[in-house]
């Protein structure tokens, strides 16, 4: 039976406004799909291929399998610089807590802001935090523990490294034995974050040899990238900082490879495909000499260790075309060094004045007054301008008056030596004599001794191919204007004595002059503008551009490319005022300053020109030893210049290493015989 | 016997007793199929949608999702079918329970629950972890309904529609400070559309969403001011960070970022077992917020307007039904759990496609969570003992016209 309806029970009927709501909601969902529907279709249908390639992207990650750098060889093909592969191992800095990063960024504040404080107010170092957390301190504490270091390093790398590179992986250290290396892969749940990675080092074979000339590597950085010479580079790539690895690091540098990994968003490894293989670096043959090179560094060393000298500096030049045959500076370093994270301890040994300054290349950055090693140039210009005839006689009797006060300068010991002439003024280095010169040149237009000293090198750089040559000063008329100048307006400004010039507004005077014929005053030359300027006097016709780059080869040894010179500079030369200046360089080597030191040399087969220095240099406790000379063999020609800081005379301690060097040279037996002229 | 019938088809005849249930017995179908059929191509969709992209999330054990969503679905089905069978008029007796139960488990999770990213939704009851807000969205809807019909002689004074907001407001201020913003904006979503489908008039929505921009208004830029925390650092950054979200990828953006990234790689036929962005996690909950950006990725557009359709196609059997409920409660009934799915839905997959904010609100049906899916369940089962009473209602209507 079928119930009655109950009327309450009956369906409502709809009100238009039910009706109207329903029709909205029912519009309004429509909306909604609709704006779906369409974003859909622009993501996936008209974009869908550009969010593909950032799908591909997020999930391939690319490691750069570094390439190793090319060889550095001598001119024989001895390797001066090679590659060693060795185990980095490296921290993520995703792996460490957040405390640990924040502290870094917070040092890396403090130190900032100490640097911008004006030194003496800088207050003590900003001391390195400990580790954020306990479990970062374990952390650290064990792993030292493999790796044989103190966690306290540790630590400080990872600071120092964070708070310069954020997002780098942190080197905890380089070059870790097989074993270590097999045991952190192992367990990587022990060490998390801790990666291994195989980078090529930097070997050098023969030690220290050529220290300061192969240069250091390193990560190319924020202000390199940049530059138009690295163009190119992507990011991370090793490159060349300093002395041949820079200058002739885009044949050295290969490009890098890669192996693409694929990756899940926690960043654990799925798969490996090779990607690109890395293309090794070419090697680069140097001009150098390594027996020149070995010998010279030997005894420039063994010199200053007996003292007085403290540093020094060498080069040995081919004077027909630059070719730089050896060129070294003590004291020195291990490069090697250089290729590992630099304590503190080390930097202060590489840079400080304490000890040497190891890094400083004395040979092409060290500048001095040359001494009587100028005074060939002196002679060209007084020659050259007529002031004097190669055969006037001129009486020393030890001192001179020079300028309108009057003003006595005198010979080393006030030795009188007679009436000379040019060539016995150069081979006894008669300091009257050429004071005289410069009190002749000095009253002449234009002023010719300077501009015959720029003419053989002096006053710019050489334009060697290794960078961080010093160009030197050839003090004129204009300079000492300049400085004048400059003093008085830094007076103005600062209120007290600047060390520009000495306030007195003093103009260039004869004095100057007199001092520059001589090789003293404010003049500055380094060891390669001398060796430039004497080879430019023994081949007599161009100034040399000297460099250290021969030839770019393969790894095979086979020949690339040549590395062309840079042009040379032709210099006319009287040939008479040439001829007798050579005169006086031999005779100074067979019964003059120097005479000596070539005792026993077969001076009829390579007959030596060469010329002492002694320069008096202000607040130093002695006298700058020089000696430059050349042998021109018409097969094999060199030319060296030797300086010892603090060194003496000349003959003393200069002269013989240059003699080690140019036997070497000749394979002549090498003799060690110090001179003993007291001649400047 | 009942009262002799009233002439007047004004709305109170809703004030039936709960004795008085049509039978449903000699309908053909005592559902929607078309209904059904949504729900089921959905389940179906969340089943492979799942399996693929949890294949790797639990080792050793592949199907550790997918076994546990389809119980999920089979549980939800029995309850949908239990609920479906039953005259949901009866519902109107439970609304002082439905809404002290619903309080009542907001503050128990808030007492007992167990914290997971960071906020307290859910009570670990053994077997499963129940997230008391989930199943709020329901009870809520049916005491705010019933609460409406008691009210239906003044449904367009003020009074009904404050009170009515202030129930759903409660609620959705509790849920929010766990934090669980999603869900406590449903709330809200369903207070109004309850208001909505009871006719409460234009100018009390004015007037609410003036109130509402007032309000975020004061959340956002005046309590930061003033130095009070009313939203979370996270969930403000999450917020606004869909506005521009390249502005820092590593972070707020990050997740809208690979979302999108997943979607658009998906192109027009999806990538299948080659989408990367799900395998390797880049994807993250990319079985439960971010699984629509899973369809997307795999099977492309193709894929992803199936599941739209298979939404809009509930949605559109949900007007349906909500035209012949058999009475007010089960319009406003209807009209909530329409209202619900629409948002969430375009909620969840705006978030995906990088038009919404990251709010965690699930996709109904399709994400991973017995709470929400059986809370869908639920809502599914209202609607078809609704479309049931109300075709039953509407063939006896017409059998006792015809005697």
């Amino acid at each position: 039976m079928i119930e009655p309806v109950a009327a309450e029970d009956r369906r409502p009927p709809i009100t238009p406004q039910l009706a109207l709501r329903i029709a909205l909601l029912g519009g309004f969902a429509f909306v909604l799909f609709a704006i779906i529907f369409f974003r859909l279709w622009y993501l996936q249908v008209l974009s869908g291929d550009q969010y593909l390639q950032q799908a591909r992207d997020n999930r391939v990650r690319e490691v750069r399998v570094q390439a190793p750098r090319g060889n550095v060889l001598d001119r024989n093909g001895d390797v001066l610089v090679e590659n060693r592969a060795a185990t980095v191992v490296q921290l993520d800095p995703e792996a460490l807590p957040v405390a640990e990063r924040d502290a870094a960024a917070t040092w890396g504040q403090r130190v900032t802001a100490r640097s911008k404080r004006p030194k003496g107010k800088r207050g003590p170092l900003v001391a390195i935090p400990p580790p954020a957390t306990p479990q970062t301190e374990q952390r650290f504490t064990s792993l030292a523990r493999v790796l044989g270091m103190s966690p306290r390093t540790i630590q400080e790398r990872v600071v120092k490294s964070l708070a310069m590179l954020p997002y780098a992986d942190i080197t905890v250290k380089v070059d870790v034995d097989v074993p270590k290396r097999n045991y952190l892969v192992e367990q990587p749940e022990r060490f998390p974050g801790v990666s291994v990675e195989r980078r090529y080092l930097r070997r050098y074979p023969h030690g220290t040899l050529a220290a300061q000339l192969v240069g250091s590597i390193g990560e190319i950085d924020e202000q390199e990238l940049k530059l138009k010479r690295f163009k190119g580079v992507p990011q991370g790539t090793v490159i060349g900082q300093a002395g041949l690895e820079r200058a002739y690091d885009q044949y050295l540098r290969g490009v890098d490879g890669s192996t693409r990994i694929a990756i899940d968003a926690l960043g654990r490894p799925k798969s490996t495909t090779q990607g690109r293989d890395p293309t090794p670096g070419r090697s680069v043959r140097t001009t150098l000499d390594g027996g020149v090179q070995e010998t010279g560094e030997k005894y420039l060393r063994q010199v200053i260790e007996q003292g007085p000298g403290v540093a020094g500096g060498f080069v040995a030049l081919d004077p027909r075309n630059g070719d730089v045959l050896g060129l070294g500076s003590y004291p020195t370093f291990k490069p090697s060094v250089l290729s590992r994270p630099l304590t503190q301890q080390m930097a202060d040994r590489l840079y400080s004045d304490k000890f040497g300054a190891p890094l400083f290349n004395r040979a092409i950055s060290g500048s001095y007054p040359t001494g009587s090693t100028f005074k060939p140039i002196t002679a060209l210009a007084a020659m050259s301008t007529g002031v004097v005839q190669p055969r006037d006689v001129i009486d020393d009797n030890g001192c001179i008056k020079i300028g309108a006060n009057h003003e006595e300068r005198c010979n080393a010991g006030h030795e009188a030596l007679g009436p000379v002439n040019m060539t016995s003024a150069l081979s006894k280095s008669s300091d009257v004599y050429f004071y005289t010169m410069g009190q002749r040149l000095n009253y002449l237009a234009g002023q010719p001794l300077q501009r015959w000293a720029r003419r053989l090198g002096l006053g710019h750089s050489t334009g060697i191919d290794v960078p961080g040559e010093f160009g030197g000063t050839v003090p004129d008329r204009a300079w000492r204007d300049r400085l004048n100048a400059k003093e008085a307006r830094c007076r103005k400004r600062v209120h007290r004595a600047c060390g520009y010039a000495d306030g007195t507004d003093r103009p260039w005077t004869e004095g100057d002059e007199v001092n520059l014929a001589v090789g003293q005053g404010d003049l500055q030359a380094t060891p390669l503008q001398m060796a430039v300027a004497y080879a430019t006097l023994a081949n007599g016709t161009h100034r040399v551009r000297p460099h250290l780059g021969a030839a770019v080869e393969d790894a095979g040894g086979r020949l690339l490319q040549r590395i062309e010179p840079g042009t040379s500079k032709a210099v006319r030369f009287d040939p008479i005022a040439r001829q007798t200046i050579l005169d006086g360089l031999h005779d100074a080597t067979v019964d003059g300053t120097s005479a000596d030191v070539w005792k026993g040399w077969p001076q009829d087969r390579y007959p030596v020109f060469g010329k002492t220095g002694t320069a008096q240099r202000v607040n130093r406790p002695n006298d700058q030893s020089w000696y430059v000379c050349f042998v021109n063999d018409r097969a094999r020609p060199i030319v060296v210049a030797v300086t010892v800081e603090d060194g003496g005379w000349g003959a003393e301690a200069a002269a013989p290493i240059a003699r080690t060097i140019v036997s070497n040279w000749y394979r002549e037996p090498i003799k060690f015989v110090a001179g003993k002229s007291h001649t400047r | 016997m009942p009262p002799p019938a009233l002439t007047t088809p004004i709305r109170d005849v809703d004030d039936v007793p709960v004795a008085a249930t049509a039978r449903t017995a000699g309908l053909a179908l005592p559902f929607d199929p078309l209904l059904l059929l949504a729900v089921v191509g959905l389940c179906a969709a969340s089943l492979v949608t799942i399996s693929g992209a949890t294949a790797d999330d639990v080792t050793g054990d592949p199907h550790y999702f997918v076994d546990r969503q389809a119980v999920y679905f089979v549980v939800g089905l029995v309850l949908a079918v239990v609920l479906a069978r039953i005259d949901y008029s009866r519902l109107r007796a439970t609304k002082y329970f439905a809404y002290g139960l619903l309080i009542a488990s907001i503050l128990a999770v808030q007492a007992l629950g167990t914290v997971a990213r960071g906020s307290r939704r859910a009570i670990d009851v053994g077997f499963f972890s129940f997230q008391a807000s989930e199943l709020g969205k329901v009870l809520l809807l049916v005491a705010l309904s019933a609460f409406v019909v008691d009210r239906s002689r003044t449904l367009h004074h003020r009074d009904t529609t404050v009170r009515v907001m202030l129930l759903a407001l409660i609620p959705a201020g509790l849920v929010i400070i766990q934090p669980d913003l999603g869900s406590g904006l449903v709330y809200v979503v369903i207070g109004l559309a309850v208001l909505f489908i009871a006719g409460a008039g234009w100018r009390h929505f004015a007037a609410l969403f003036a109130l509402g921009a007032v309000a975020v208004a004061l959340t956002l830029v005046v309590a930061p001011k003033v130095g009070v925390t009313v939203l979370h650092g996270y969930q403000k950054d999450r917020l606004t960070a869909f506005l521009n979200p390249t502005d820092n990828p590593a972070k707020q953006g990050y997740q809208q970022n690979q979302s999108r990234i997943a979607i658009g790689s998906g192109e027009k036929t999806g990538r299948g077992d080659r989408a990367t962005q799900t395998k390797y996690n880049f994807l993250p909950e990319h079985h439960t917020d971010f699984v629509f950006a899973v369809v997307g990725e795999r099977w492309g557009f193709a894929g992803a307007a199936f599941v739209l359709s298979m939404y809009a196609l509930l949605i559109w059997r949900g007007l349906r039904i909500l035209t012949i409920a058999k009475n007010l409660f089960g319009a406003l009934i209807a009209g909530g759990i329409v209202s619900m799915l629409l948002f969430q839905v375009f909620v969840n997959v705006g978030m995906t496609i990088g038009i919404m904010p990251i709010t965690g609100i699930p996709l109904p049906l399709l994400s991973y969570g017995g709470s929400s899916v059986l809370t869908t369940f639920l809502a599914v089962g209202l609607l078809q003992s609704i479309y049931a009473q109300g075709r039953a209602s509407a063939a006896i209507k017409g059998r006792g016209l015809a005697i």
